[in-house]
């Protein structure tokens, strides 16, 4: 047996581990980049092999959410493909203005950027009053952290091009303060935001939606799961509500993707069709 | 030796000419799924794939989330995201923290790779200016496979290739314009 079939035992064992001991079922994750994301975990926390790292996670109940957060939380950007969000302001927003309330889900936001993206976008189109981002994920910490909206100085000048290109009318640096090598965003940004665990592969609708942002999460899971969870969108959003996805995801292989009609098919915002316009199954 | 069923290609700076002169110099025949990992700093993969398309007797298409992995077809790892292959030979893409500054990574792809192909994937490097790849080659030589690396002093830039043969080493360590003879020779026998 060489080191390639051994790491695969140990990451399926580290896998049920994880369910029976905490409740998270990782096994309709992704496997390649699972793997990836256990071993690295494995080496920050210092553990020889993954079982060093199963033989912790069963044992130190306080490294759960090191744990969780190591498994689950990729790397973003504010304003990440600044086309999206020019779509957003300009066609998406000003047809949501009609409704007296609107309901936004971010979905896996991880540590908060496109959170404070779109709270940044609802401020400059004059909706932000009357909305509520529900702004969920399955990291506490990451939740955290996100609340807190501190990242580091370097980005922000990405950042800042990205804002620009999609259409901001203020200067990004608006929003933040900058001090050491920090920027903390803004916390009036905060305020009609509530941040909020949710687990995509085993909770349910929470809220009725006219937008759910979940971009780049679903690339992490198999495709059973992605269809799963986009059974849980299709249910928590209104009809005529909006969906928007990375710019590289595909629902080539999800049977629910049915009920969801392309709004704009290459920046993977789409729409939930009526019933009547449902494609039959 | 085995077959190679599959040949993954890892550069960056200078890799557009590198790519086009091994990939231009591919077979019609080959049977071999080709993966590419490119550091282009730019939006998309769609100009670099005409660029290659244009040469290449081969398709050459942008790798999609979920789509399998075709043989005879040349996949370009998408801007902004690292390209996995899964067991059954599906992509996968994930937007990871940077690996050696760049996403995509050669390293993740070629970890993965050689992971699913083991002792039928042929590894490549070409010129680039980090030591990215280096460390999945070694992952592709140690499972089996087989590594070609472009010599450093027919590179446009030495830096990624001498990493590779220090790391990793390699079993054929050819100028640019030996490695499409080479990759025929062992391909096609």
């Amino acid at each position: 047996m060489d080191a390639k079939e051994l790491d695969d035992i140990e990451v399926a064992l580290f896998i049920q581990a994880m369910q029976r001991r905490h409740g998270y079922d990782f096994s309709q994750y992704a496997p390649a980049s699972l793997k990836r994301r256990v071993q690295q975990l494995a080496d920050q926390l210092q553990c020889r092999t993954i079982s060093g790292l199963t033989e912790r996670m069963l044992h130190e109940p306080p490294l759960l959410p090191r744990v969780l957060d190591g498994l689950t939380v990729p790397a973003s950007d504010m304003f990440r493909d600044p086309g999206l969000f020019r779509s957003l302001r300009e066609q998406v927003l000003p047809m949501l203005a009609s409704y007296p309330q609107i309901n936004i889900w971010q979905a896996g936001c991880a540590h908060g950027q496109e959170v404070y993206s779109l709270a940044i976008l609802l401020e400059e189109t004059g909706l932000y009053e009357r909305t509520q981002i529900f702004a969920t994920d399955l990291s506490e910490r990451a939740l955290r952290q996100a609340e807190e909206g501190i990242y580091p100085a370097r980005e922000a000048q990405q950042w800042s091009r990205n804002y620009q290109a999609s259409g901001g009318t203020c200067s990004l640096a608006d929003y933040y303060s900058a001090r050491y090598n920090l920027i903390k965003l803004d916390q009036r940004l905060r305020r009609n935001v509530t941040f909020a665990q949710h687990n995509l592969v085993s909770d349910g609708v929470f809220c009725e939606a006219h937008l759910i942002l979940c971009r780049n999460v679903m690339i992490y899971f198999s495709n059973v799961l992605q269809d799963r969870v986009l059974a849980l969108f299709r249910d928590s959003l209104v009809r005529g509500g909006f969906l928007c996805l990375g710019l590289r995801e595909s629902l080539d292989y999800a049977a629910n993707a049915a009920s969801l009609a392309p709004f704009d098919e290459r920046l993977r915002i789409f729409r939930l069709a009526s019933q009547a316009e449902r494609k039959a199954p | 030796m085995n077959t190679p069923q599959a040949i993954a290609i890892g550069c960056s700076a200078g890799g557009v000419d590198a790519l086009k002169a091994v990939i231009g110099g591919f077979d019609a025949q080959m049977q071999q799924t080709v993966i590419v990992c490119c550091h282009t700093g730019s939006d998309t993969v769609e100009l670099l794939c005409e660029v290659l398309q244009r040469v290449s007797p081969l398709p050459v298409i942008e790798a999609q989330e979920r789509h399998r992995a075709q043989p005879g077809t040349v996949h370009l790892a998408p801007s902004g995201y690292h390209l996995l292959v899964e067991a059954d030979r599906y992509f996968a893409l994930s937007i990871d923290a940077r690996v050696h500054y760049a996403r995509p990574s050669i390293d993740v792809m070629f970890y993965s790779a050689a992971e699913v192909w083991r002792e039928k994937l042929l590894g490549i490097v070409l010129t680039g200016g980090n030591a990215d790849g280096a460390s999945g080659l070694q992952r592709i030589r140690a499972l089996g496979g087989t590594a070609i690396v472009q010599s450093p002093s027919s590179a446009e830039m030495p830096v990624m290739p001498q990493a590779a043969l220090d790391i990793a080493g390699a079993d054929y360590c050819v100028d640019l314009t030996d490695i499409a003879p080479l990759i025929h020779r062992l391909c096609l026998a």
